[in-house]
């Protein structure tokens, strides 16, 4: 009923509201907006700014999951970590953008630091933290902990044996991690890059709060279309919008599923 | 596994005969506690010898230090004279099949089985060739492109033997590779284990802590207590000749009673019985008779049925003497005791060993 009512509902809604117009007359003119070159590059920004900070976190915290593998799972650093980790991964929002307002923006307490000490001005060639380049750092902060949430369980279901089977086999430490443990990895690596993908490309409440001009991405595009007064009464163009994100979001949660089936049937 | 047919099949080629290894002096500690304690054992050319011992005893250890996935603290291990010890598993020429399933799941079963000849840096064809042949030999030439998780538990340790012989290694090495299948599977592949080494004459070590697995599989066995061999011996030697008692307790089933040694022969509830042993010191002792030595009879102890159990092709009754001990008996199945059923027994056989015991013990006996 809780997904029924909160997600499939609403998944329906916005696909109808992209298909119909305010008279509620059955129409492909919003849907076809969707081919306009505003939309299509702020499209191409999503995509390029969820794919970055994927790719930098999913490799990022497959590196912190490796460097903890030595940690007992019940000792005080890995308890930390995850504890931490649970907490930063849905620290995204308000809190976050606020965060680096407070640190790394114009008058930020790192930004003054850096200036006043060194003389090194971040923000020389722009205020680049309040545009879509800006949005890389505060994304990557909650990126990289969900990395280390989702992929760990796959590197500790790496079986010593495997190891010392290719080493009884003649193999190398090379040779294990380039012909077994990578290759086993990679379905779970590459899911939770999806999973990392989506993350971003849904995420709408950190960059609502950051970037104040422009509709860059999708998800603020959808809220323009919804709120502007230059484009009031398009509700219709965030339905296709969302339409267009639901697309999106329902390629990468198949591939994701997947490829998590997969690693469940190498982790048996 | 169950409709799997077992195929005799021709061993694919044999192994390099003549290897010999030997421990000398093996100690391995871990975190200040001694899992080998000076450990020493030979393995013959072309035996099979399985290290048995309770959890903790360090067989599993012993073999572990022999693959060169442990280092030793001290001792040596040579493989025809030459020491090993320093050298990296990779190096040492052995194949080792594990007990938990350890098959590479992104490959299929015959990928599984030509990895050890890719790092070999085999040709292709050949390395084809060779897994198909040794997955033959396990008698499961038809799963070639099947995966680990398409496979029973008996397939996938049956691949993991295909691959640890493919390469023609100096050595095998089980390490428990039946404990996690079911009986009836683990009876068919130790056969088909034990087939297949002595098909191929190959050196190998077997782990494991069942006792019947061990008896049934190997050459000789090594009991293993506390870091160290407690007692080395054909199978019919450790059964009918136990170094101690705790041999005797822990390979195959025995009654311990208390007695009384005079003159090389034990007192047992008034029957005197020839020890095995004549030097036996006299004293009270306590023997361990096996089930099979002690039979129904029509006059002699009186005792009561308290259960009996059919075990297939034998069955084994236990009863209770007057004074409350609990014997164990094994005899044929016609004979068929009821429990509450009054009978009288006899000792038949001489007891396999003796352990000195305080007089206090020897003092709660009627005889």
């Amino acid at each position: 009923m809780y997904v029924l009512l909160f997600l499939a509902v609403p998944t329906l809604i916005a696909i109808g509201t992209g298909f119909f117009d305010n008279t509620g007359a059955f129409t492909l003119v919003t849907v076809a907006a969707l081919g306009d070159p505003v939309v299509l590059t702020t499209f191409f920004n999503s995509f390029w700014l969820s794919a970055l900070t994927a790719v930098v976190g999913a490799v990022v915290g497959a590196a912190v999951c490796y460097a903890l593998l030595g940690a007992r799972p019940d000792g005080p650093l890995r308890t930390t970590i995850d504890s931490l980790s649970g907490v930063l991964a849905q620290f995204g929002g308000v809190m976050l953008a606020f965060a680096f307002v407070a640190t790394i923006g114009i008058q930020g307490m790192v930004t003054l630091y850096l200036r006043d000490t060194f003389g090194l001005d971040i923000f020389e060639n722009g205020v680049w933290l309040y545009s879509t380049t800006g949005l890389i750092l505060p994304y990557i902060y909650f990126q990289v902990p969900l990395m280390i949430i989702t992929f760990m369980p796959a590197l500790q279901a790496l079986k010593p044996q495997w190891a010392e089977a290719n080493a009884t086999l003649g193999g190398s430490t090379a040779s294990y991690w380039f012909r077994i443990a990578f290759p086993v990895l990679a379905p779970s690596f590459i899911g939770s890059l999806l999973l990392l993908f989506a993350n971003a490309f849904s995420s709408y409440a950190t960059a609502a709060a950051l970037v104040s001009q422009g509709s860059q991405i999708v998800p603020l595009q959808i809220r323009a279309a919804l709120t502007s007064e230059t484009l009031l009464g398009r509700e219709n163009l965030a339905g296709a919008l969302a339409l267009g994100m639901i697309v999106v979001m329902a390629v990468v949660m198949l591939g994701y599923s997947a490829l998590q089936s997969r690693a469940a049937r190498w982790q048996q | 596994m169950n409709s799997q047919k077992l195929k005799v099949q021709q061993p694919t080629a044999p192994t390099r005969p003549g290897t010999v290894v030997e421990f000398v002096g093996v100690v391995k500690e871990f975190s200040g506690m001694r899992a080998l304690d000076g450990f020493n054992l030979s393995l013959h050319a072309g035996e099979c010898v399985a290290l048995l011992g309770p959890s903790g005893s360090g067989k599993t250890t012993a073999l572990r230090v022999l693959a060169g996935l442990e280092s030793t603290d001290a001792g040596s291990i040579t493989i025809d004279g030459i020491d090993v010890s320093a050298l990296a598993t990779s190096k040492r020429d052995m194949g080792m099949v594990f007990q938990s399933y350890s098959l590479f799941p992104h490959l299929s079963a015959g990928e599984n089985v030509e990895f050890g000849l890719r790092m070999r840096k085999i040709k292709p064809a050949e390395r084809r060739r060779r897994a198909a042949a040794s997955l033959a030999m396990v008698g499961l030439d038809d799963h070639f492109d099947r995966f680990a998780h398409q496979l029973s538990g008996g397939q996938q340790q049956r691949v993991a033997l295909a691959r640890a012989l493919v390469t023609e290694p100096r050595v095998l090495l089980l390490d428990e590779p039946l404990s996690a299948l079911d009986a009836k599977v683990r009876v068919q592949l130790r056969d088909e284990i034990r087939r297949i080494q002595t098909e191929l004459g190959i050196t190998t070590l077997f782990v494991t802590h069942d006792q019947d697995e061990a008896l049934a599989i190997a050459d000789r066995v090594a009991v293993m207590r506390a870091g160290n061999i407690e007692q080395v011996g054909t199978p019919e030697e450790l059964y009918s000749r136990p170094a101690t008692p705790f041999i005797a307790d822990f390979v195959g089933l025995s009654n311990r009673i208390d007695g009384l040694v005079r003159s090389a022969w034990a007192e047992v509830y008034g029957t005197s019985l020839a020890l095995i042993d004549p030097s036996t010191p006299d004293g009270p002792v306590t023997v361990s008779i096996r089930p099979e030595d002690i039979e129904f009879a029509a006059e002699g102890l009186a005792a009561t049925v308290v259960a009996s159990s059919f075990l297939g092709s034998l069955r084994r009754t236990t009863v209770r003497l007057g004074d409350g001990t609990i014997l164990f008996l094994q005899h044929g199945v016609r004979v068929h005791p009821r429990a509450g059923e009054s009978v009288y027994v006899i000792f038949t056989g001489a007891p396999v060993s003796t352990e000195p015991v305080g007089p206090a013990s020897v003092a709660q006996q009627q005889y």
